[in-house]
C-alpha cells in the first residue's frame, strides 16, 4: 500500500532498483496491430524458451530473489508505433535497445542465443532502409522524426505493470498536484493553452474553470474514449499502452474540479483498452492510489469503465453521458452545456484521452515548456495515426505545426509503391481533404480549418492517385447518414439526400444540378443541425467538390471515372495483340460476358460485363485494362 | 421458450451491477457475450428486474449497433470498411466472404448457425489494413485469396 507522498517515492525506488537489476529485457509490443500479425504467440515462445535455456532466468521481478543465471523479463509493451513491421520486438540489454521487426516464431530462439545471451544483433531482423540498417529505435527516421509526449511511454515499458509505471516517474505528477491549492492547477493546464485534442480544439483549461466555479457540489471527470472516427486509433494506442497516464491525467483533473469519480468510455470494438484499463485500476485501488484518501490527503478518487454499444454518435458529449446513464445515445440541444449540466444532470469535465494523457507532463514540466512545444495557437504535440497509401503506415506524435509534407514524407516514407500523392483525409467523417498545395502548410487547429477541414481526433489517410474522390465522399456520407441518430431533421433526411445524390454520381446518373443541390443541402445541415455530427457531416463532400469539382464533372458529364475506381463506370477491354487465348477470363467471368476461341484473342461483351473486374485479376499477361 | 438455465445466468449477471437503469447496457453486453445475441425473452426479464420499462429496455437496445436480436453464428466475421480499410480495398474482401458463404447483404448468417459476417466501421488496426475480426481476434492485410483460405481453415476446425 502506498498511504504517503513518502511512500510513494519509496515504491518508486523500489521500481526503479528493480528494473536496473534486469540483464536483460524482452520488450514484445503488444498493440492491436502487433497482436494481429501474432505477437501473443512470440511473447509466449519467448516465454518458453527463456524458460528452457540454461543460464538463463525467467523473472517478474528480479529483486530480492537468487538468481543462477541472467535475469530475463519477456514484457508486453504499448503500441510502439510501427505498426507495418510487426511483430516489432525490442531487446534492452546493458542500456542499450535493438528494435527487431517482423518477428517469426521460428526467429525467437536465435534473438535469445545471440542478442540475450551473447551482445550480437541479427542483421536481418533490423530495420532496413535502403543501403542502412537501423539498430536502435531512435534512430530509426520514422521514430526519430517525432516528438512523443503522450506517447513517451508506449513502446518503452511493460503496460500491464504499475511498478514499471512508477519507476518512469508515474504519479509524481499527481503528487505535486496534490500539493499545489486546485485553483493553480487549473491555472497552470490553463496557461499552457492544451486544448481539447478530440477534435474541436475548445481549451481544457477554461472548460476546467467553468465546472470548478458551479454551485452543485457534486462533479464528474469523463473521458471520452469512443474513438469512432474510422482511420483513427491514436487513443486506443494510449489506452493500451499507457493506461495508468491517462487515469493520472483524469486524477488530476478531479483534484482540480473537486470531482470524485471518474468515468471513461470506450468504445466496443476496443477490448485489449478495456481489459488494460481494468487491470491499471485493479492494480491502483490494491496499491491505495485509487480511494478514499489518496496519499494521505483528503482527495479520493473512483474509477468507473463503460464499454460503448456501437454508436458513433455517442463520440458527441451530451450522447456520450445519456449513454453512460443508460440511455439512448442522443445528442440534446445546448446550453445547458456538459460543464453545467453533464452525467446525471451534474457540473462534468469532459475531455478525451489524449487531452488527459497531456496533463501529466504539464503539470511536472510546467505550462512554459510545454509552451515552447507547438504553435502559438495550438500548442503541443498531437498523435495521428497515418493510414492508407502511404510507406510507413502507423502511430505517431508530430509537434503542432509541422507540415504535411514532413509527416508524409519524412515520417511516413512518402507513397506505397511510388505512387503519386493525390490526397489526405483528415478528422475523419467530420474532416476534409487536404492536397499538393497545402503539404507544405503548418498543421494546427486554426489553419487546416481554413481549407474546409478539421484536425479532428488524428486520423490521417493517404490517398493516392488511385482514389476517387467522388466515392471517398460517398463512402464518409454513407458512414455518417449510417450514424445519424435521428433525432434532428436537418441531419436525418439532409444526410439521405446527400447520399443518394452521391450515389447517383458514382453509377453515372448525376446531373449537373446534382452539385447545386448537394452545396444547398450541405449549408443547410451545416447551420441547422442538432450537434457536431450533423452540423460536420456535410464536410467531406464540401472539401472534395472545392477541390476536386473536375471529378465529379467527369463522372456526371463524360460518364468517367478518372481514378478509374467507380465500379459501374469501368469499361474492361481486352488488347488483342496481347492476348494468347488461354480462357482463363472466360472461366473466371461470373456473367459469362467473355467468349473465344481457344489460341486467338477472346472478346468481352459490354452489355453483359458486369463489371467486377475479375478477368483483369486472373489474366496472366496483363492483357484486360480498363479503359480511359 | 427458453429454459430455465438462461434466467439462472441473467440473475447471476445482474447481480453483479446495481439494480436501476444505469447497469441496462452492461447487463445487455454481459448477456451477448454470453450468447452470442440478445434473447428478446431476457431482455424483458432485464427490464422487470431493474425496474424499467420494457418499452425502455427495448428502445435502448435497437438503438445500439451492437445488440442483436437474432442468434449469430460461431464465428462472427467482423470486417473493417473504415477508411484506412476502404482505399485499401476491403470491398473486394467482404464480397468474397459473402460469396464464399452464401450471405448478402441482408443475410448475415449461415443456416449451419457457423458463420456471420457483419461490416464495422473501424477496428483501430488501421495499420495493416484492410483488416476483418473473427470473434475476438484480428486477421490484418486480408485479400480475397486469404478471405478463401480463412474460412477453409475454420471450417476444417469446426
Amino acid at each position: 500500500m502506498i498511504q504517503n507522498m513518502n511512500e510513494l517515492t519509496q515504491a518508486a525506488e523500489a521500481a526503479r532498483k528493480q528494473l536496473n537489476a534486469y540483464d536483460c529485457r524482452i520488450l514484445v509490443c503488444s498493440g492491436t496491430g502487433c497482436i494481429a500479425t501474432g505477437s501473443n504467440k512470440i511473447h509466449q515462445i519467448f516465454e518458453q524458451l527463456v524458460k528452457d535455456t540454461p543460464g538463463v532466468e525467467l523473472v517478474f521481478s528480479p529483486c530480492g530473489g537468487d538468481h543462477e543465471g541472467a535475469a530475463v523479463g519477456v514484457k508486453k509493451t504499448g503500441c510502439q508505433g510501427f505498426c507495418e513491421l510487426g511483430p516489432l520486438v525490442r531487446i534492452q540489454k546493458g542500456g542499450k535497445t535493438v528494435q527487431y521487426v517482423k518477428v517469426q516464431p521460428e526467429d525467437c530462439r536465435e534473438i535469445i542465443e545471440k542478442s540475450v545471451l551473447n551482445d550480437e544483433t541479427i542483421e536481418r531482423l533490423l530495420y532496413h532502409k535502403g543501403e542502412t540498417a537501423y539498430t536502435s529505435p531512435d534512430e530509426i527516421p520514422f521514430i526519430a522524426k517525432q516528438t512523443r509526449i503522450v506517447l513517451e511511454n508506449c513502446g518503452k515499458f511493460d503496460a500491464e505493470s504499475l511498478d514499471e509505471y512508477l519507476a518512469a516517474g508515474g504519479f509524481e505528477a499527481l503528487k505535486k498536484a496534490l500539493s499545489m491549492s486546485r485553483d493553480e492547477v487549473i491555472d497552470e493546464v490553463d496557461k499552457s493553452g492544451l486544448r481539447g485534442r478530440g477534435g474541436g480544439g475548445f481549451p481544457a483549461g477554461r472548460k476546467w474553470k467553468q465546472v470548478a466555479r458551479q454551485a452543485e457540489a457534486e462533479r464528474y471527470v469523463v473521458c471520452n474514449g469512443d474513438e469512432g472516427d474510422p482511420g483513427a486509433f491514436m487513443d486506443g494506442s494510449v489506452m493500451e499502452g499507457d493506461p495508468f497516464k491517462l487515469i493520472e491525467g483524469m486524477m488530476i483533473a478531479g483534484y482540480a474540479v473537486r470531482a470524485e469519480n471518474g468515468y471513461i468510455y470506450v468504445r466496443a470494438e476496443y477490448p485489449m483498452s478495456v481489459a488494460r484499463l481494468w487491470n491499471a485500476i485493479h492494480q491502483l485501488e490494491d496499491r491505495g492510489l485509487l480511494g478514499d484518501n489518496i496519499l494521505g490527503t483528503d482527495f479520493s478518487f473512483h474509477m468507473h469503465i463503460n464499454r460503448g454499444a456501437g454508436a458513433f454518435v455517442c463520440g458527441e458529449g451530451s450522447a456520450l453521458t445519456a449513454s453512460i446513464e443508460g440511455n439512448r445515445g442522443m445528442p440534446r440541444t445546448k446550453p445547458p452545456r456538459t460543464v453545467e449540466k453533464g452525467l446525471w444532470e451534474k457540473p462534468t469535465v469532459l475531455n478525451n484521452v489524449e487531452t488527459y494523457a497531456n496533463v501529466p507532463k504539464i503539470i511536472l514540466a510546467g505550462a512554459d515548456w510545454f509552451k515552447s512545444i507547438g504553435t502559438a495557437g495550438s500548442p503541443g504535440c498531437k498523435t495521428f495515426s497515418l493510414t492508407g497509401a502511404i510507406e510507413n503506415t502507423g502511430l505517431i506524435e508530430v509537434p503542432m505545426g509541422t507540415t504535411l509534407r514532413e509527416i508524409i514524407f519524412d515520417i511516413g516514407g512518402g507513397l506505397k509503391n511510388g505512387a503519386e500523392f493525390k490526397a489526405v483525409q483528415i478528422g475523419g467523417p467530420s474532416g476534409g481533404c487536404l492536397t499538393e498545395k497545402h503539404l507544405d502548410e503548418p498543421l494546427d487547429f486554426d489553419s487546416v480549418k481554413k481549407f474546409n477541414a478539421i484536425v479532428g481526433s488524428g486520423g490521417m489517410v493517404v490517398m493516392s492517385t488511385d482514389t476517387c474522390m467522388v466515392e471517398v465522399a460517398r463512402f464518409f456520407m454513407s458512414f455518417t447518414q449510417r450514424e445519424s441518430c435521428g433525432k434532428c431533421t436537418p441531419c436525418r433526411e439532409g444526410t439521405k439526400r446527400m447520399l443518394e445524390i452521391l450515389e447517383r454520381i458514382v453509377k453515372g446518373n448525376g446531373k449537373l444540378e446534382d452539385l447545386d443541390t448537394l452545396e444547398e443541402l450541405a449549408t443547410m445541415i451545416q447551420t441547422m443541425a442538432l450537434c457536431g455530427l450533423g452540423k460536420s457531416a456535410p464536410l467531406p463532400v464540401l472539401s472534395t467538390l472545392s477541390t476536386f469539382r473536375d471529378e465529379y464533372i467527369s463522372h456526371i458529364v463524360d460518364k468517367k471515372c478518372p481514378a478509374k475506381q467507380c465500379t459501374a463506370l469501368r469499361q474492361f477491354s481486352i488488347i488483342p495483340v496481347l492476348c494468347k487465348g488461354c480462357s482463363k477470363c472466360s472461366r473466371k467471368c461470373p456473367a459469362d460476358a467473355i467468349s473465344g476461341v481457344l489460341g486467338k484473342h477472346f472478346v468481352i461483351d459490354p452489355n453483359k460485363c458486369i463489371k467486377c473486374g475479375a478477368c483483369k485479376d486472373s489474366c496472366p499477361f496483363d492483357a484486360i485494362y480498363v479503359e480511359d | 421458450m427458453l429454459d430455465e438455465s438462461y434466467y439462472r445466468k441473467t440473475d447471476e449477471i445482474i447481480s453483479r451491477y446495481v439494480r436501476d437503469s444505469r447497469s441496462l447496457i452492461p447487463i445487455m453486453q454481459d448477456i451477448q457475450a454470453e450468447y452470442r445475441y440478445l434473447p428478446p425473452e431476457l431482455l424483458s426479464y432485464v427490464a422487470g428486474q431493474i425496474g424499467i420499462t420494457e418499452a425502455k429496455a427495448y428502445s435502448v437496445a435497437t438503438f445500439y449497433e451492437n445488440f442483436s436480436f437474432e442468434a449469430k453464428g460461431k464465428y462472427v466475421i467482423k470486417v473493417c470498411d473504415g477508411t484506412a480499410c476502404h482505399v485499401r480495398h476491403s470491398t473486394p474482401v467482404l464480397n468474397t466472404l459473402r460469396n464464399e458463404l452464401g450471405l448478402s447483404e441482408k443475410q448475415h448468417t449461415t443456416e449451419d448457425m457457423m458463420f456471420t459476417v457483419e461490416t464495422v466501421s473501424c477496428l483501430g488496426a488501421c495499420g495493416l489494413a484492410p483488416a476483418i475480426m473473427v470473434n475476438e481476434q484480428v486477421y490484418p492485410a486480408m485479400t480475397p485469396e486469404k478471405a478463401t483460405a480463412l474460412i477453409e481453415d475454420l471450417r476444417r476446425k469446426g
